[in-house]
């Protein structure tokens, strides 16, 4: 049976998790974030999810005690958003370095200064090299179904890397729309409960993040880099296992939308993806062959599928709602690295949108597109919708 | 589009927030019964905005950044604070 | 493909329930066998300050996820909005206007060119409630001037958010703003 309702985002990513049952969940609260362990630590008063809650006196605080937790053999989990998750900055390679399958659920959310509570995906994104599995949720459906996805891909054994489910926020966490809710049986059958090989005990006590000198530090590492390619085969497995199981849900890694033989690729990530396909459609309509790549998840980053997708068009654009100053948006790089190896190499069209909670209308896309189409735009990274600026001093 | 003006490192003067005229806000306005009051001053301790003060032996309401709360009318001891619904529109 | 859909957006203030006006107005939808979003402006969330939320319905699974720019209908929870924005901003011509003030649509000098609805929603607000929150009678009156959205669906979902009396209040007031706009 189908439990179909509408919830707001962050209460249907409560309930993803409440059926996936954490033993320890540790959280500190941030905007956009609160509603969900807010929700969560509700089913624990009321005894409908039986796990330990602990209320951290920061997010460098919940992350710690999840590090701890999660050593134990407990499933972990947290959420977070901007300031806070750069507060984590630290104990996330921690985590990963460590092989502990911790679950983040991230509201995404600007970063200061300037103080700017609404989305975009700087915080996540600015966590790229700390050995998480990130995963960008495109609607409210899919930051629900992906907890699964992640839980089940960060234990595998071949993986053991913690993951970041990272959902728009306002725009996702706080929207309303028909959700088919998890039911506890079905996520059983799809996801094993966790069994760890090594935990701690206090009767076998063990050294977890001890010290490796540089004999051994670069093996650490290039194991850690082997496990996050094991991952992208996983994940694949993963999604089409899933929708076999839930009969929803992508099946690709980087899933395209849009007429295969078109000569534009757009690439985007989380909820823009959606605002895009829309004008793609509109313009292939026009007459424009466009098709949209949905950059599901951004570490491990499918260079060969990007490649893929993207062989034969002339031109590929990527919207992304982040910066990195002094160069350009990060995931505008990332393409850009996979498609140097392309025999055929397309131009290639960057644009930071949506940046500290700018809504990324229909029209802006579609003119940045058809600008890149004409010819009017030159090959590189640009803000898209900035106004013009005077600099001035107080 | 207008060309839009950022200053250094976004620093801004102080008192902005007096051009917000948050009075306007209210659906609820306190209104002093000056015969019942004894000039107690919780109502000015309490405000949280603060718009109550003193003028000339008499609590004066500065109803443009009174919101409504009505936290004014509830501690008022001997009753001389009322909320009275305005009709807008 | 869609055969139709619907775009809503309230205007009120924080306080007033506009959010939670535009989530059970998704809620009534979903109930009626229709697909529905809602969503707040994401403003800073301050009692009193102007605020918007969002409302889609359609036919068809709705992907958008921008906020409205032209929307078909528009609801005021508070005339005093009329005095500090347009709020009829982008609203479609064949669109419709549901304001809350004790004015009648004729009397209302704001040059709204689209057709419009008036409710002294406050008032009802006060006598049924005993408080000034107008979210329930707000979209009591959405539906019963579009009939978009069955009272039956409205009167369940808002028991569902309220329990007990209040709920049953909520109802109460909700379907005397149906019918007044009938």
């Amino acid at each position: 049976m189908i439990m179909r309702k509408v919830v707001e985002g962050s209460i249907a990513v409560a309930h993803a998790v409440r059926t996936i049952k954490p033993d320890v969940i540790a959280a500190y609260p941030i905007t956009p974030q609160t509603h969900i362990v807010e929700k969560i630590s509700e089913y624990i008063a009321n005894g409908e999810l039986n796990a330990e809650y602990v209320r951290a006196d920061s997010e460098f605080s919940a992350i710690s005690i999840l590090v701890g937790a999660s050593a134990t053999g407990a499933r972990t989990f947290t959420s977070t958003s901007s300031q806070g998750l750069a507060l984590m900055h630290e104990v996330l390679f921690n985590a990963a370095g460590m092989r502990l399958p911790i679950v983040i659920s991230v509201a995404n959310r600007a970063l200061s200064a300037p103080l700017n509570i609404w989305n975009d995906q700087q915080d996540s994104i600015s966590q790229r090299d700390s050995g998480w599995i990130q995963f960008y949720a495109e609607d409210i459906q899919e930051a629900h179904d992906l907890l699964a996805i992640a839980y089940r891909v960060s234990e595998d054994i071949e993986v053991r890397l913690p993951s970041m489910v990272c959902m728009d926020g306002f725009i996702l966490t706080h929207a309303y729309e028909p959700v088919e809710l998890f039911e506890e049986s079905e996520i059983r059958d799809f996801l094993p409960d966790y069994n760890p090989e090594v935990y701690l005990t206090t009767e076998n006590p063990l050294t977890f993040g001890a010290l490796a000198t540089p004999e051994y530090y670069t093996e650490f590492r290039y194991v850690q880099t082997r496990a996050m390619e094991r991952a992208e085969k996983k994940i694949a497995e993963s999604l089409k296992e899933f929708n076999e199981h839930f009969q929803r849900g992508e099946t690709d890694l980087l899933p395209v939308h849009g007429p295969e033989d078109g000569d534009v690729l757009v690439v985007s990530s989380g909820s823009l993806v959606s605002t895009v396909k829309e004008v793609a459609e509109k313009l292939g309509n026009d007459g424009f062959g466009v098709k949209v790549g949905k950059m599901l998840c951004f570490r491990p980053f499918p260079a060969d599928a990007m490649r893929k997708i993207a062989d034969g068009v002339d031109k590929v654009i990527v919207f992304e709602k982040d910066v990195s100053p002094g160069s350009e948006g990060a995931i505008f790089s990332e393409v850009k690295g996979a498609l140097y190896h392309s025999e055929n190499r397309p131009e290639a069209y960057g644009f930071a949108v949506g940046l500290g909670g700018r809504d990324v209308p229909e029209r802006v896309l579609e003119k940045l597109i058809m600008e890149c189409i004409r010819g009017e735009r030159k090959e590189g990274f640009h803000f898209g919708d900035v106004r013009p600026v005077r600099e001035a001093i107080l | 589009m207008d060309e839009v003006v950022i200053t250094l490192g976004g620093v801004v003067k102080p008192g902005t927030a007096r051009k917000n005229k948050t009075g306007s806000w209210k659906v609820f306005k306190p209104v002093v019964d000056h015969e019942k009051c004894i000039l107690c001053m919780r109502c000015v301790n309490y405000c949280p905005e603060p718009c109550i003060s003193v003028v000339d032996e008499k609590i004066e309401m500065d109803y443009d950044y009174c919101k409504g709360c009505g936290i004014c009318g509830d501690v008022c001891p001997v009753d001389a604070i009322e909320m009275v619904y305005e009709t807008k529109g | 493909m869609s055969v139709f859909i619907v775009e809503v957006r309230i205007h009120g203030r924080g306080g007033q329930g506009s959010v939670t006006a535009a989530e059970l107005l998704a809620i009534s939808a979903f109930k009626d066998g229709l697909y529905s979003q809602a969503f707040p402006s994401f403003g800073v969330e301050r009692r009193g300050a102007p605020v918007r939320a969002f409302l889609r319905i359609s036919d068809s699974k709705i992907t958008k996820k921008t906020q409205i720019y032209e929307p078909d209908y528009i609801i005021v929870q508070d005339p005093t909005l009329l005095d500090v924005e347009r709020v009829d901003a982008g609203l479609k011509e064949d669109g419709m206007a549901i304001i809350n003030t004790p004015k009648r649509a004729e009397e209302l000098d704001y040059g709204i060119n689209t057709e419009l609805k008036t409710i002294d929603a406050t008032r009802l607000a006060i006598e049924v409630l005993g408080r000034p929150i107008t979210n329930t009678a707000m979209i009591g009156a959405f539906a019963g001037a579009t009939g978009l959205i069955s009272i039956g669906s409205i009167k369940d979902a808002i028991m569902e958010r309220f329990s007990g009396q209040m709920g049953e209040k909520n109802a109460r007031l909700a379907e005397i703003a149906y019918e007044r706009m009938r």
